[in-house]
C-alpha cells in the first residue's frame, strides 16, 4: 500500500473539517475524490500533504507514520500536488517555475525536457511571468511544477476548474503518460463524468466523511449522486 | 546657495540611506515584516565594531570581516527562533515584538557603552575629498559609500534573479506556504532573508560610523531615514531605494543650507510631500 | 461583555479614583499622572484593539496639546479651563490633514508614517523660540496663579480634571462599543475585507476613530503639560513615553478588552515604583516583558483572567 489514512480528523482551528477518513491508494492506481465543494476535498489532500497538521497513527506513506512530518519532508519521500487554483509564482517565470518543483532534489524520469516534451506549449513560453499565461497552460505549468519532484503520489486538486471543456480534456491528456511513469495519482473532480473515465476506484465525500467508495466501472450514477448530495436527492 | 554642491553633497549622502533601507526592504519584501529595531542594530553593529577595535587594535573596514557574518548569523537565529513566531495575518505582534527588541538594544548598549557619543576611529580616511570645480568638493569616503551601495544593491539583484535560491526567496515571498510544496522550509527561507538583511545591516553599522557620531539612541533615526527612502524610491525596487536615499540626502542639504537645524525636519517633509503627491513612491516596481 | 462586568469594572475605577482625593500631595500628584496614562491607554487601545489601526506616533498629539496650550497661555492670557479643550481641539482640527497623509500607508508602514509625522511636530517646536525653542520653557506664573494660589489646590483641582478625562474616557469607549458606530468598528478589527463588503464605510470609520482620538490625546497632554508646568520638544514628543510605555501597558494589561489599560496601568505603575531605579535594566526588562507577553500571551492579563474566568464557570455549570 502506498498511502493508508486511518481514521483521519482535520480541524480548522475549533472547526472539524475530517471526521475519519479511511482512504488507501497502491503504487499506480488513478483514485478520484469527487464531492460537492466544502466536502472535505482540499482538506483530505492538505492533510495528506502536510499542509494541515494531523497527529500520529492517521497518515502513513509506504508503511511509514508521516504524522509528525512537515509539508516539505514530505516532498523528499515523493508526495506533490498541484494546489487547487495553481498557485504559480507570479514573480517567477515558466521556467523558474518548473525548476523549483525539482528543488526537493529527487531523482527520476521528469526533467524539464520531459516537462516540455509532456506541454509543448510551455516550452515556447518558458521565460515568460507564469501568470502572464493561459488558464489552460497554467495549469500545465503547475502540473509540470509538481511532476519535477518525481512523485511517486501526484495529488491534483480541481485541475479543470475554471478552464473550458476543450483546454480540459487537453490537461487531461496528460495523465495516462503520469501513470506510465508509475506515479499514483488522486484526482480531486466536480466533473463526475471526466473522473469515472480515468480512475480506478472512487470515493465521494461529503460533510467531512466518505460516504461511499469502490471501483469506478462499477458505481451507478444515480447511487453516486445520491451519495454526493445526500438524501435529498 | 551653491545649488550643484549642495545636490552633490546631498546625493553622496544618499548611498548611507540606502545602506539602511536595503535590509529592511529585504525583509518587508520576503515576509511584510517590518523590523522596528532595524536601525538600532545598525548601531549595535557599530558597536561591535568600536568594541573590536578597542580590544584588537584592528582597523575598523577590517573589522567587517567579522561583523558581516557575525550579523548574518545574529539575524538567522533572531528570525528563527523569535520573528518567525510573530508571522502572521495580524499587524501588531512582529510591530510589537521588533519595537520591544528596539527598547532592549538601545538599553543595553547603554550599559555597556555609556551614551556617549561614539565614532569609529578612520582618521584622514573620511576627510579625504577631491575637488573636481571650484565650490565642488567630492568627499572620496562618502563617494566610496554610495558605490559600494550600488554594488550591494546590484549583486542582490543577481543573486535574487539569477540563482536558484534568488528564486526559491522570491517565490516564498509570493507564497509562503505553496513554497513547502516545493520541499523547501519556508522557515529557512524567511531566516536567510534576514541574515541577508543583517549583514548588509552590519556593513551599514560600521561604514555609518567611521563617518558620524553614534549613540545608543541613534537607532531610531537611521530606521526612519531608511524607511524615507523606501517610500520616496518605491516599495519593491531596490534602485528606486537607492534613489530615494538620494533624493532623502539632497533635500536635508538643501535643508540644512537653510538652517542647520532644518536638516532632518527638511527631509522628513519631502518624505511627506512626495507621499502626497505620489503615495507609490517615485519608482514603484520598476522591472529588474 | 456584560452589564454586571461593566458596572463591576466602573464602580472600581470610581473606587480608585476617590483615593487621591483623600491623599496627600504626592498621592495627588501620582493620581494624575496615573489618571492621564490610563486616558492615553485607553484611546491607543481604541486605536488599536479596536479599530486596528497601529500608530506609533500618538506623541505628535500628547505634544501638540500641551503646546497649543501653552502657546494659549502665553499669548492669550486665556483661562486654563477654556485653554485644555481648545488644545484639544486643535489636535482634532490638524489630525484631519495629518490623518490623510498617514493613510495613504498600510499595516507597518503606516506605523511608521505616524512615527514620522511626530519627528516633524517635534522638529517644528524647536524652531519655535517664542515657545522656548529646543530647550523649551515654563509656563508663566501668572497663569499657575490664575488657576490657584495654593498648590494642593492646584493638585486637586489637576487631578479632578485628570480622573474626569480618565472615567469620561472610559465611559465614552464604552458606550461607542455598544453602538452601531462600535459594530462597525469590531467588524473592521475582525475581519476587514468582510465588513467592507457588508457596507462598513472603513475608511471614513478609520478616519472618524484616528480624529476622535487625537482630539482626545492632545486635552490628556495638555493636561500633562499643564500639571507639569513646562514643556520642551523632546518631553512633548517622547517617543518613549507617550508610545512605548503606553503599548506596554495596553499589551501587558490586555488589548481590545475594556479593563485591559486598567490592568496595564497597575502592572506599569507598580513595576516602575519597585525597578525604575535599575534604570536601564529597568527598561530591558519591560522591553523583555512586552516580548514575551506578545509571544506568549497576546491578549494579557485581561485576556488571561477571562479566561480562567470562563473555564471555571464551565466547570460550575457541571
Amino acid at each position: 500500500m502506498l498511502l493508508q489514512t486511518k481514521s483521519l480528523t482535520a480541524f480548522y482551528g475549533d472547526f472539524q473539517a475530517l471526521f475519519g477518513i479511511d482512504l488507501t491508494i497502491e503504487p499506480g492506481e488513478l483514485i478520484g475524490l469527487i464531492g460537492a465543494n466544502g466536502a472535505g476535498k482540499t482538506t483530505l489532500l492538505r492533510a495528506i500533504t502536510g499542509l494541515l497538521p494531523t497527529g500520529g497513527e492517521k497518515v502513513f506513506f509506504n508503511g511509514a507514520d508521516i504524522g509528525g512530518m512537515r509539508a516539505e519532508n514530505r516532498v523528499r519521500l515523493g508526495i506533490a500536488m498541484v494546489p487547487e487554483g495553481r498557485k504559480l509564482f507570479p514573480s517567477l517565470s515558466v521556467e523558474e517555475n518548473l525548476n523549483l518543483g525539482a528543488a526537493s532534489g529527487r531523482a527520476g524520469i521528469w526533467t524539464l525536457a520531459r516537462i516540455f516534451k509532456l506541454f509543448p506549449i510551455l516550452e515556447e513560453r518558458r521565460h515568460s511571468p507564469a501568470t502572464k499565461l493561459s488558464g489552460g497552460q497554467q495549469q500545465m505549468v503547475a502540473i509540470g511544477r509538481a511532476l519535477m519532484a518525481n512523485p511517486t503520489l501526484l495529488l491534483c486538486d480541481e485541475i479543470s476548474l475554471g478552464l473550458a471543456p476543450i483546454v480540459i480534456a487537453e490537461v487531461y491528456k496528460a495523465l495516462p503518460a503520469i501513470r506510465e511513469s508509475g506515479t499514483a495519482i488522486i484526482v480531486v473532480e466536480q466533473d463526475i463524468a471526466q473522473v469515472m473515465r480515468i480512475a480506478d476506484r472512487l470515493y465521494c465525500l461529503r460533510e467531512g466523511r466518505v460516504v461511499l467508495q469502490g471501483a469506478a466501472k462499477s458505481m451507478d450514477r444515480h447511487e453516486i449522486a445520491k451519495a454526493y448530495f445526500g438524501a435529498l436527492a | 546657495m551653491n545649488w550643484l554642491d549642495i545636490i552633490v553633497q546631498g546625493i553622496l549622502v544618499g548611498g548611507f540611506y540606502a545602506l539602511f533601507a536595503t535590509g529592511l526592504s529585504l525583509m518587508f519584501g520576503v515576509m511584510r515584516l517590518v523590523n522596528l529595531a532595524h536601525g538600532d542594530f545598525i548601531v549595535l553593529a557599530a558597536f561591535a565594531a568600536l568594541a573590536i577595535i578597542q580590544h584588537f587594535g584592528i582597523n575598523p573596514l577590517a573589522c567587517l570581516i567579522l561583523i558581516i557574518p557575525l550579523m548574518a548569523v545574529l539575524g538567522y537565529l533572531l528570525q528563527r527562533l523569535l520573528l518567525n513566531r510573530t508571522l502572521g495575518k495580524d499587524v501588531l505582534p512582529p510591530l510589537l515584538v521588533t519595537f520591544g527588541l528596539s527598547i532592549v538594544i538601545q538599553n543595553a548598549l547603554l550599559l555597556t557603552f555609556s551614551a556617549d557619543s561614539q565614532k569609529l576611529p578612520l582618521g584622514n580616511l573620511t576627510t579625504e575629498s577631491v575637488s573636481l570645480l571650484p565650490g565642488l568638493n567630492i568627499g572620496l569616503y562618502p563617494l566610496a559609500v554610495l558605490i559600494i551601495a550600488a554594488a550591494v544593491i546590484g549583486t542582490l539583484q543577481i543573486f535574487l534573479y539569477k540563482t536558484p535560491l534568488g528564486a526559491a526567496i522570491r517565490a516564498t515571498s509570493d507564497d509562503s506556504t505553496t513554497i513547502r510544496l516545493m520541499g523547501i522550509d519556508n522557515r529557512h527561507i524567511f531566516g536567510l532573508a534576514t541574515a541577508l538583511a543583517f549583514a548588509v545591516a552590519g556593513l551599514a553599522g560600521v561604514l555609518m560610523g567611521g563617518y558620524t557620531n553614534f549613540s545608543p539612541a541613534s537607532g531610531p533615526q537611521n530606521l526612519l531615514f531608511g524607511f524615507e527612502a523606501i517610500i520616496i524610491g518605491g516599495l519593491g525596487n531596490l534602485w528606486g531605494t537607492l534613489l530615494g536615499g538620494m533624493v532623502l540626502g539632497v533635500a536635508q542639504a538643501i535643508g540644512a543650507e537653510i538652517n542647520p537645524g532644518y536638516q532632518v525636519l527638511a527631509g522628513h517633509i519631502a518624505f511627506l510631500a512626495i507621499l502626497l503627491a505620489a503615495p507609490r513612491g517615485l519608482f514603484p516596481r520598476m522591472a529588474g | 461583555m456584560s452589564r454586571n462586568f461593566a458596572l463591576a469594572y466602573a464602580a472600581v475605577l470610581f473606587a480608585c479614583a476617590a483615593l487621591p482625593l483623600l491623599g496627600d500631595n504626592s498621592t495627588r500628584q501620582l493620581g494624575i499622572e496615573f489618571a492621564a496614562t490610563l486616558t492615553l491607554a485607553t484611546l491607543w487601545n481604541l486605536l488599536a484593539g479596536y479599530a486596528g489601526i497601529v500608530s506609533i506616533g500618538q506623541q505628535a498629539y500628547v505634544g501638540l496639546g500641551g503646546y497649543v496650550m501653552f502657546a494659549l497661555a502665553v499669548f492669550t492670557g486665556m483661562p486654563v479651563l477654556l485653554a485644555l479643550p481648545l488644545a484639544g481641539l486643535a489636535c482634532g482640527l490638524i489630525a484631519i490633514p495629518a490623518g490623510r497623509l498617514v493613510f495613504r500607508l498600510r499595516g507597518p508602514h503606516f506605523a511608521i508614517g505616524t512615527w514620522v509625522l511626530a519627528e516633524v511636530f517635534r522638529l517644528f517646536f524647536a524652531q519655535i523660540s517664542t515657545l522656548g525653542g529646543g530647550s523649551g520653557m515654563s509656563l508663566p506664573i501668572m497663569s499657575i496663579l490664575a488657576i490657584s494660589h495654593s498648590r494642593p489646590h492646584r493638585l486637586l483641582l489637576f487631578y479632578a480634571f485628570a480622573a474626569t478625562l480618565a472615567l469620561g474616557t472610559n465611559l465614552l469607549v464604552y458606550l461607542l462599543l455598544r453602538s452601531r458606530f462600535g459594530l462597525g468598528l469590531t467588524a473592521i478589527r475582525d475581519a476587514e475585507p468582510a465588513a467592507a463588503s457588508l457596507g462598513v464605510d472603513v475608511m471614513w470609520l478609520k478616519r472618524i476613530v484616528y480624529i476622535g482620538v487625537a482630539a482626545f490625546t492632545g486635552l490628556a497632554g495638555a493636561l500633562i503639560f499643564l500639571q507639569n508646568i513646562r514643556i520642551s520638544p523632546d518631553a512633548a514628543f517622547s517617543v518613549n513615553d507617550w508610545t512605548a510605555n503606553i503599548i506596554f501597558i495596553v499589551v501587558i494589561g490586555g488589548i481590545g478588552r475594556i479593563e485591559g489599560p486598567f490592568i496595564g496601568c497597575l502592572v506599569f505603575f507598580t513595576f516602575r515604583a519597585a525597578f525604575a531605579n535599575f534604570g536601564p535594566w529597568y527598561l530591558i526588562g519591560l522591553g523583555a516583558l512586552a516580548i514575551l507577553i506578545m509571544l506568549l500571551q497576546p491578549k494579557g492579563i485581561a485576556g488571561l483572567l477571562h479566561g480562567l474566568l470562563s473555564r471555571s464557570r464551565k466547570l460550575t455549570l457541571r
